[in-house]
């Protein structure tokens, strides 16, 4: 019987290990994995690449990872916001790297690793500083930069419902790069509010098919799910 | 000096949009563009992080953490609405999906090269964020943003001195001052504010102006 529900988070991520490149979903606080993350920093695995668009808000969640001095190097679009004190002072004091990416380009370069893509042309960021250094490629009449894909050695994902099979629905705009994220890593980790039983998701409404998710983790709905909008601005 | 005020010139890009039109409308002043979108006409508005068809801010006490814009400002979503993961949202924006986008911006050139992301200042964190991917993206791209520096100087220029967001993408300008428009020509002056003559504007703004004759002042 295929049964990918593991007990507990630290049970989840405990084979994590230093050195790891890891995504982690979220678009700030929406659809950020935080119990997962916190078994990660209890884990303890150090050194690590994480790919995210933003780079931690306050003090919780990534920003509680970055905080623990356990990143080396993050992946994201949007580092720089009112909230983002961590990584403003690992990044001043040179603790921490840097690889900015515009954030249609993160979405595809992880879209395409899990779809088996070895690279792409995009117009994105074409002419601009972010392009420095690439190959690019003038296809009827428009300008291109080649782009890779991303690839990880895990992700960690946020979803409403998962079964035993991985099979996941999301809630909102929390979806936003669980889906994509869960095809691009070798292995990927949900954490999701409630597990049912196989069939109780509508085929027609399953968002990430279970194929690409590894392990699922119950999380109820705890009281981190209330905390105050806009705290992440 | 008479200037339009920020509502002025946010209810005036509101007024470009036809009914119909996917509008994606960024942060900062461009978000002020949503108040005065008419009320006879269907304009489906996208945020980045996945949504189409949000609404307006919801009620105190009834935010939802899971459902916010680009901004990560709680949001609503209207009938109709639909949830969609990164790669998709992306690709309504790069795939050319989008009819307009409005960005604000640090320097416009004549050419319509926009600079909004990075002041390129030593030290300063670097955030792109989708930028990027709507400038080349969108079938209209809109920039609304003051006219000059607070020390005075013309943020349209004959050449960005900050880093490029992307090439020749802008097509209208809104500020505080006129709405132009970016023209293998050069800039056309479409609207000036109240009072403020064509010369006038012109030395403010330092880089060489056209005025079809059927505008005039507003």
């Amino acid at each position: 019987m295929i049964n990918k529900v593991v007990a507990s988070a630290a049970a989840a991520v405990a084979d994590i290990p230093s050195g790891a490149t890891v995504m982690i979903g979220g678009f700030g606080t929406a659809g950020m994995p935080s119990e997962l993350i916190d078994a990660l920093i209890a884990h303890g695995a150090t050194g690590l690449t994480i790919v995210n668009n933003n780079a931690g808000n306050g003090d919780t969640g990534l920003a509680a990872l970055l905080k623990a001095r356990q990143v080396k190097k993050i992946v994201c679009s949007f580092p720089r916001q009112t909230d983002s004190w961590v990584f403003d002072a690992l990044y001043k004091s040179g603790e921490i790297e840097l690889e900015l990416v515009p954030q249609g380009n993160l979405a595809e370069r992880i879209r395409a690793a899990g779809a088996g893509i070895g690279a792409f042309y995009t117009p994105t960021a074409y002419g601009t500083p972010l392009a420095e250094g690439k190959e690019t490629r003038r296809i009827d009449d428009r300008d291109y930069v080649l782009e890779y894909p991303i690839r990880a050695d895990f992700a960690l994902i946020k979803a409403l419902r998962g079964d035993r099979w991985g099979n996941l629905v999301y809630r909102k705009t929390a979806r936003n790069f669980g889906p994509i994220m869960a095809t691009a890593a070798r292995c990927t980790i949900a954490q999701v509010r409630e597990v049912v039983n196989l069939g109780d998701l509508d085929p027609e409404h399953i968002v990430t098919p279970g194929i690409f998710v590894h392990r699922v983790v119950e999380v109820p709905a705890a009281a981190r799910l209330m905390t105050p909008p806009g705290a992440a601005a | 000096m008479n200037r339009f005020t920020r509502e002025q010139m946010a209810a005036r890009v509101a007024r470009d949009m036809p009914s119909g039109a996917y509008v994606n409308l960024g942060i900062g002043l461009p978000t002020l563009v949503a108040n005065h979108l008419p009320a006879d006409r269907e304009i489906i508005l996208h945020t980045e992080n996945g949504l189409l068809g949000m609404g307006p801010a919801p009620e105190a006490g009834a935010e939802d953490p899971d459902l916010i814009n680009a901004g990560k400002q709680p949001v609503t979503a209207l009938p109709g609405a639909s949830f969609f993961h990164h790669a998709d949202s992306f690709a309504m924006m790069r795939g050319g999906h989008l009819d307009f986008c409005v960005l604000g911006a640090f320097q416009v050139s004549v050419g319509g090269d926009l600079a909004n992301w990075h002041t390129g200042a030593p030290g300063a964190i670097p955030a792109v964020g989708g930028a990027m991917d709507l400038a080349i993206g969108a079938k209209r791209v809109y920039v609304m943003m003051e006219h000059l520096t607070k020390q005075g100087e013309s943020k349209i220029v004959a050449r960005c001195t900050y880093p490029l967001t992307g090439l020749g993408c802008v097509n209208r300008i809104f500020t505080d001052l006129a709405v132009l428009d970016v023209t293998p020509g050069g800039l056309q002056v479409l609207e000036r504010a109240p009072g403020l003559s064509l010369a006038e504007l012109q030395r403010l703004t330092g880089v060489p102006l056209t005025e079809a004759s059927a505008a005039a002042a507003v």
